[in-house]
């Protein structure tokens, strides 16, 4: 087993653990593979899985099993910018086909491919919760938000550019607030 | 409309920083104490007569809820705070988490107390990983500012604040499955009885509720649960964050009374829907799981728990969908039954096997290649998960589509007859 934690992860994993009682450590294994995961290039190899289970003294097949169930763990590489985007009813009803399209044609012709340099991966995923500010990828740990076509190859461009367009709203909005709406 | 002076979430949309500083003058931890002096029975009977309704999806009301609560037990309380928002169309507890933590934060000292809770817990869905940290940090100022830990507000009521990121998985949300999850396991939903006021995280006392419900508790504490019963109707009470998506000029959040009429709420606050109020052929009010109404109920119907039940569809969590005539609502139902096929935990048989059958037969009507005795099968499916599942997910996969079908059934034949489905 060659994963183990390094030592900002220990301290976040100490942090974790000091939320849940004494007893009680086995509550600690989401943010314990979430850490091991961002350690990991944002993904999970056996040694990872099995560097949590030995640490919570759990059984593998149980931290198999959580890894599994949640989909935010990635049980293969993915790109350095990993580009999820929303395709439930709300995003489809904005226009997230649009945004496929924009995937497809900068990133590759199918999703969970990573790109040959390693920059991107993409996929379509279940409601993000950002439906207001529809159609809207994550990527990574942030939102982009308020997409159209036009946009999301902009905001993949400034990735590949290595000059990332601000997070959230694309077309100016705060937050949720209606664009027209006075306050 | 509702008064800006009314509105509870007054910086919903972050136009002013998150930051304690800033949440003191938005009013939120003033005399806390005072209103903790006044003791658990005073709390729970204000959220009582406030007839306060939980705003996570099922409504029930959340000063009864509490006092299911054993005041006695040698086990501790637990509170938990569902902030796994997951429901499509819903993005409401999302806000109030990276806007005005303070007041949820508040809330959860509230509500602990009146619980008899030392510990809390809040559960936000893994996506949110930058509303997390602004949760941590807000609760991190509460800590040094003394309102919460030890001896909070100078209360003498000790309380622990913790925040558990999920991983991406929407039955999380169901009680039950959120504490299985807590505690380290894959979220299953649990059979019940008992019930988490009884038997809840680690086997003790436990009340979970939604992020909307607590944090507008401090509010209604102060203000007085008959200036919040003043809005709405009765049992259908107070202020309520609505998120308006898909096919309107202005998708926002906005928060409002409830019982408004929804087509004020849509003209009012998101633009109307585009293209007129005409264009208008359906609108899911209350998150994906609800079942839509057509263009001449949307006509005059209120936005509440009872009015909407009382069309066949219901409040949920106040998501309202808007589809115009452009829209293939088979294919809108059937992205809908996707997300239930994909998001079932695979414990019962009939959501697991259903959800997937739900699907095909929507995707072969969808693509006109269907009959009407197809549609009579998949009705019976619905028929046959519906009720028959240990958590709701598999009622909200089935409603939807008996929503659909309630309503443009004949429409839908017409098409298949023509043997094409291009709108």
């Amino acid at each position: 087993m060659s994963f183990k934690f390094n030592e900002e992860s220990q301290k976040l994993a100490k942090i974790a653990l000091a939320k849940y009682p004494d007893d009680r450590k086995h509550s600690a294994v989401m943010p314990f593979l979430d850490i091991a995961q961002r350690q990991n290039d944002n993904w999970l190899s056996q040694d990872c899985i099995e560097f949590v289970a030995t640490q919570l003294e759990m059984p593998f097949i149980k931290v198999w099993e959580v890894v599994t169930f949640y989909s935010m763990y990635n049980t293969q590489p993915v790109g350095k910018n990993f580009v999820q985007v929303c395709t439930t009813t709300p995003c489809w009803l904005r226009g997230s086909e649009n945004v496929v399209r924009a995937c497809k044609e900068i990133i590759s012709e199918n999703p969970k491919e990573v790109s040959s340099d390693n920059l991107f991966s993409w996929m379509e995923v279940e409601c993000l919760g950002a439906c207001v500010n529809a159609p809207m990828v994550q990527i990574n740990d942030d939102f982009y938000e308020d997409l159209d076509y036009v946009s999301t190859k902009n905001l993949l461009i400034s990735l590949i550019d290595n000059k990332p367009l601000q997070i959230g709203s694309q077309i100016g909005r705060q937050g949720s607030k209606g664009i027209n709406n006075a306050e | 409309m509702l008064n800006n002076k009314d509105k509870i979430f007054t910086n919903l949309y972050g136009l002013e920083s998150f930051e304690l500083k800033m949440a003191y003058t938005r009013g939120d931890w003033d005399n806390t104490k005072a209103l903790m002096a006044k003791g658990p029975d005073w709390i729970i009977d204000e959220i009582k007569n406030s007839q306060l309704r939980g705003r996570g999806g099922a409504g029930f009301p959340t000063g009864l809820k509490w006092s299911f609560m054993p005041r006695d037990s040698i086990k501790n309380n637990y509170l938990v705070v569902n902030a796994d928002e997951s429901e499509p169309g819903t993005c409401k507890d999302r806000d109030m988490i990276r806007n005005d933590p303070q007041k949820l934060i508040e809330g959860c000292l509230l509500a602990s107390y009146a619980m008899q809770a030392h510990n809390c817990y809040i559960y936000i869905r893994g996506e949110y990983y930058n509303e997390s940290v602004v949760l941590e940090k807000a609760i991190a100022e509460a800590y040094d500012a003394g309102l919460i830990g030890k001896n909070a507000c100078g209360s003498g009521w000790d309380l622990d604040i913790y925040v558990h990121r999920g991983a991406g998985a929407y039955i999380c949300g169901e009680e039950t499955a959120l504490l299985e999850s807590l505690e380290g396991k894959k979220g299953q939903p649990r059979l019940k009885p008992p019930f988490p006021a009884n038997k809840g995280l680690y086997g003790s006392p436990t009340t979970v509720n939604n992020v909307e419900t607590i944090a507008v508790i401090p509010t209604i504490l102060r203000r007085g649960a008959s200036w919040f019963s003043s809005f709405g109707r009765e049992k259908n009470t107070g202020t309520k964050v609505f998120c308006i998506s898909g096919h309107v000029n202005n998708p926002c959040n906005v928060e409002e009374e409830m019982s408004i009429p929804l087509k004020e709420l849509i003209d009012k606050h998101a633009g109307g829907v585009r293209g007129g109020w005409d264009n208008l052929k359906a609108i899911i009010p209350g998150g994906s799981s609800v079942p839509m109404i057509p263009k001449n109920i949307c006509d005059d119907v209120l936005m509440d728990f009872d009015s909407l039940s009382a069309v066949k569809s219901g409040l949920g969590t106040a998501a309202v969908i808007v589809m115009d005539q452009s829209t293939d609502l088979v294919k809108a139902i059937a992205r809908i039954a996707y997300f239930y096929k994909h998001e079932s935990c695979g414990q019962c048989t009939p959501c697991r096997e259903g959800t997937g059958w739900m699907w095909r037969i929507l995707e072969k009507i969808a693509a006109g290649d269907s009959s009407s005795a197809e549609i009579d099968k998949l009705l019976d499916v619905t028929k046959q998960i519906e009720g028959h599942t240990i958590c709701a997910l598999g009622d909200a996969a089935a409603w939807p589509i008996q929503g659909l079908f309630r309503h443009f059934r004949d429409e839908i034949e017409e098409r298949l007859k023509k043997g094409s489905f291009a709108a």
